[in-house]
């Protein structure tokens, strides 16, 4: 009948200053948006590039044989791989005896201070190079021995490794409800035996799964065995002989000027990332189950 | 409390290996730095101040001078922060406080996926994908814009300071972003509502408040990014170019003090050239180690209330 | 709807048969109460909120008197922070939450197209139950932060520090150290400097969630004191488990239990005689 039974409509008076700002809002998101797309981009070109350029030259030969001289076609990396796998195993055996009991002493939190001394040790230790590292290897066990090794390329991935498993250790022991420990103290246990029979088996995947991402992060390291494991065209099983490793096959193929090593360092590169991968997203895997 | 007598001799040498394997720790680290120090010492003592300031290597002639490399590092390293800075943080913004928890989740993943690449198939990509996609496309472009610009000036080669910083600040984004990500995982919801009930935008949430509460950790993580930058080897050894030169143009090959050591190390065939590049190792990590210190202490700052 | 219900303000909406509380309080008002028309500065209809799957806030209609002091009790987790959160729609920002039925501001839906939710919150304001003043800030900034966040200033903002600050009852204290960084005051003075963030952008209503739970006597009763100089000027709703608070401070009380409004009245009414057993049960401290 009249305009008066009916509201007129809701007037949007959006002033240019509150328009301006929600423009500001959203051009903010949309900078923050594509520089997480910026930043993944790389990661999906260089698994697209290694897969691509790896696969073909991937066979079971090349995982299996050993290297041909130089201007005969074939050979492969397997005592690359090998070598790879005892280092990086060796690398394990040397931190994991250290760095455990360590990352349990910083989750105690008795003596706190030597505990803040250590946890920054840990830290810092983590940021030192891993050229420096692979130095302090070589001037360790390399120079008295006069003689590159496999135990003084072990030795630079367990420096590399340590941090790693010291924070994991500790954070996840952490996690363990302290009425666990109480519960087994009240049952009359001794500290060491509540810490090993209680704390350390609930924590036990966590302190796993910072093995392996310990693992997965010295599988990769060139530089700290480029004067300790040195590299080898041979499958040697003694410590105190060189060894081949992965990384060095692949930095030394792809550095070389020949076509063919170019595409056996790609193959080598896909076999170091699925290694390496494989290892971090199990590690993540054993953690994500934990803690949910 | 009152369980004093709980620490019977068993307990007293279980606390004591686990304060044993403490000390270890510790141990690494200033043998490291005693190491390494010790392998410097003769080239510093001969060579003082001069072996930074000095321009050439020759070790045939016994002449050690690091600042090309000590350039090279810092070059490359400023051009890793440039690019990584903005990214890096932006991502940790995205994960932190724009994605839900799920796609932050799954890009968290993703970006630690970066991380756990190693760096000698980042310098593989960067040697047979990235230097020709540079020296093809990118530099001829830029020099038919800048070409009378120093900065820009040369032959295309591919490889150069610029691919390595480029290369570099793809393996600094993940320290920087992670690290940025946790410390503003650490800015109280209190702050955020604060500020949102005063009728802020997210955006001015977060530069408003967000930002400066996080301030020193997020210094912190550019800070580490720095660090991973500086000591970072093998992808910059192999893109890095390898001339012992100091240039003012992005796309002019150099080298990194980390490239030296990787590449003469085990070549060196006399004591003062071990020496020489034991050296340009405790610039390394004299570098290193104070940044790490401080990054961590500055990260710690904000995860402890405010600052 | 009619066009009166659009404009600014309405009139308390009368009771709807059925209702379990009438919203307009009965008993007779207190002569300031009938001088003035009643008007609702806001209105709550049919509430319901959710996190995630759970329901909290289930169908709650009340309205909020202009100019005046509304407390909402009610036991832990009956959803009293929930509710005054819709109000400002802050309730949406956190993942998960949900909500259906309306809330009016003069009269007009909040989540109509018309209002902006940044321009609401800065007409409607809230004080958190934990003083959360900005760190970095200064006392003086803090107070300004509702401007500078959003990237405007007032025209004088030395006598907006001031005005917000005596407001708050907080000047004496700390006009000598307007330059101290926020996070260096008490806890008391930290939700006074709160109440005078909230104050300098002249909300025209303010949301209190507890404010005076991390406070000594003392301090509560000088925030009790600045809400009564408030209430005049400002409409207030204020939560609260303290009954004497509630009905020292307030004119209407709302009583929530499990999600639901369980009464709405003027408070002397509320407090003397509970329409609902339920209210009797928690005011007399047999329940919650
Ligand atoms: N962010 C959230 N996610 C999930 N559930 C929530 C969340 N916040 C509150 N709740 C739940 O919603 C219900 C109502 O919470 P609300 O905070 O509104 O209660 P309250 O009355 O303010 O309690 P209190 O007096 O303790 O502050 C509670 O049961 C609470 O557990
Ligand atoms: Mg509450």
């Amino acid at each position: 009948m009249d305009a008066w039974l009916y509201p007129p409509p809701p007037q949007r008076t959006v002033s240019p200053r509150l328009r301006w700002r929600r423009l500001a809002d959203r051009l903010f998101r949309g900078a923050v948006v594509a520089s997480v797309v910026v930043v993944l981009a790389p990661l999906a070109a260089v698994l697209a590039t290694v897969i691509a350029k790896g696969a073909p030259a991937l066979d079971l030969a090349f995982l299996t044989h050993l290297p041909k001289p130089v201007g005969e076609t074939g050979g492969g990396v397997g005592h690359a791989i090998l070598g790879t796998l005892f280092l990086a195993l060796g690398g394990l055996g040397i931190a994991v005896p250290v760095g455990v009991p360590a990352g349990v002493f910083l989750a105690s939190d008795r003596m706190p201070r030597l505990a803040g001394v250590v946890r920054m040790c840990a830290d810092v230790l983590a940021g030192v190079p891993s050229i420096v590292v692979g130095l302090f290897a070589y001037t360790l066990l390399v120079m008295p021995f006069r003689q590159f090794s496999a135990l003084s390329g072990a030795f630079a991935l367990a420096v590399i490794m340590l941090p790693t498993i010291v924070r994991t250790t500790e954070e996840v022991v952490r996690l363990v409800p302290p009425t666990l420990t109480e519960a087994a103290l009240a049952l009359g246990a001794p500290r060491w035996r509540a810490m090993l029979g209680v704390v350390l088996p609930s924590a036990g995947k966590g302190v796993a799964a910072g093995i392996i991402a310990a693992f997965s992060r010295g599988a990769g390291e060139t530089a700290p065995l480029m004067f300790t494991a040195f590299g080898s065209q041979f499958l040697s099983w003694n410590l105190l002989q060189p060894i081949a490793a992965l990384p060095l096959v692949l930095f030394n193929y792809a550095v070389s000027p020949y076509e063919d090593w170019h595409a056996q360092a790609w193959a080598a590169a896909l076999v170091l990332v699925v290694l390496v991968l494989v290892a971090n997203l199990v590690a993540r895997y054993a953690t994500a189950r934990r803690s949910a | 409390m009152g369980r004093r007598s709980s620490s019977s001799p068993s307990d007293a040498a279980f606390h004591a290996t686990l304060v044993l394997a403490g000390l270890g720790v510790a141990t690494v680290l200033a043998g490291v730095a005693w190491e390494v120090l010790d392998l410097a010492g003769p080239a510093m003592q001969k060579g003082g101040l001069s072996f930074l300031t000095g321009t050439t290597w020759d070790p045939v002639a016994g002449e050690f001078g690091a600042l090309p490399a000590l350039y090279g590092t810092l070059l490359t390293s400023a051009i890793a922060l440039l690019v990584a800075v903005p990214l890096g943080i932006g991502s940790a913004v995205f994960l932190s406080e724009i994605a839900s928890s799920r796609v932050a989740a799954v890009a968290g993943v993703l970006v630690d996926l970066l991380a756990a690449i190693p760096s000698v198939i980042y310098g593989l990509w960067g040697l047979f994908v990235l230097a020709p996609l540079l020296r093809q496309h990118v530099q001829p472009a830029v020099q038919s814009v800048l070409g009378d610009v120093p900065l820009f000036a040369g032959p295309p080669l591919g490889v150069g300071y610029g691919t390595a910083g480029l290369l570099l600040a793809i393996m600094v984004i993940p320290v920087v972003t992670s690290v940025s990500r946790e410390v503003l995982k650490a800015v109280p919801d209190t702050q955020r509502e604060a500020a949102c009930a005063l009728g802020a935008t997210p955006f001015e949430v977060i530069r408003g408040t967000v930002f400066p509460y996080a301030r020193s950790g997020l210094v912190g993580a550019v800070v580490l990014g720095l660090g991973r930058a500086l000591g970072e080897t093998m992808a910059v050894t192999m893109v890095i170019g390898n001339r012992y030169e100091i240039s003012a143009s992005l796309f002019a090959p150099g080298y990194t003090l980390a490239a030296v050591i990787a590449n003469e190390f085990a070549e060196a065939f006399s004591p003062e050239y071990l020496s020489a590049l034991g050296g340009l190792a405790v610039v390394l990590l004299g570098s290193t180690l104070v940044l790490n210190a401080a990054a961590r202490l500055l990260v710690r700052g904000v995860r402890h209330g405010g600052g | 709807m009619s066009l009166a219900s659009v404009m600014a303000p309405v009139p308390v909406p009368t009771p709807s048969p059925g209702r379990v509380a009438p919203p307009v309080p009965r008993a007779d008002p207190s002569p300031a109460l009938r001088e003035e028309p009643r008007v609702a500065k806001m209105v709550v209809e049919d509430l319901s909120a959710w996190y995630g799957r759970r329901k909290v806030l289930h169908g709650v209609s009340l309205p909020f008197v202009k100019d005046a002091v509304t407390a909402i009790i009610g036991p832990s987790g009956c959803g009293k922070s929930t509710l005054i959160r819709c109000l400002n729609r802050m309730h949406e920002i956190q993942p998960g939450a949900a909500q259906s039925g309306r809330v009016l501001l003069d009269g007009r839906d909040i989540h109509g197209g018309h209002l902006d939710p940044i321009e609401l919150r800065r007409r409607v304001g809230m004080v958190f139950q934990k003083p959360n003043p900005f760190p970095t800030m200064s006392v003086r900034d803090n107070v300004l932060a509702g401007w500078r966040l959003t990237g405007t200033r007032p025209k004088d903002p030395d006598a907006v520090v001031e005005d917000a600050l005596r407001r708050a009852a907080l000047w004496v204290e700390v006009k000598d150290r307007l330059k101290a960084p926020g996070g260096s005051l008490s806890g008391g003075q930290a939700q006074r400097l709160c109440i005078a963030r909230a104050l300098a952008v002249a909300p025209e209503v303010l949301l209190m969630d507890e404010p005076c739970s991390a406070l000594d006597p003392i301090a509560t009763a000088r925030i009790e004191e600045l809400i009564h100089e408030l209430a005049p000027t400002v409409t207030i709703v204020i939560v609260t488990h303290n009954m004497q608070q509630a009905a020292r401070v307030s004119a209407y009380t709302a009583f929530l239990y499990m999600g639901e409004l369980v009464e709405f009245a003027e408070t002397a009414g509320l407090f003397t005689r509970p329409a609902d057993p339920r209210t009797e049960d928690y005011i007399t401290g047999r329940f919650g």
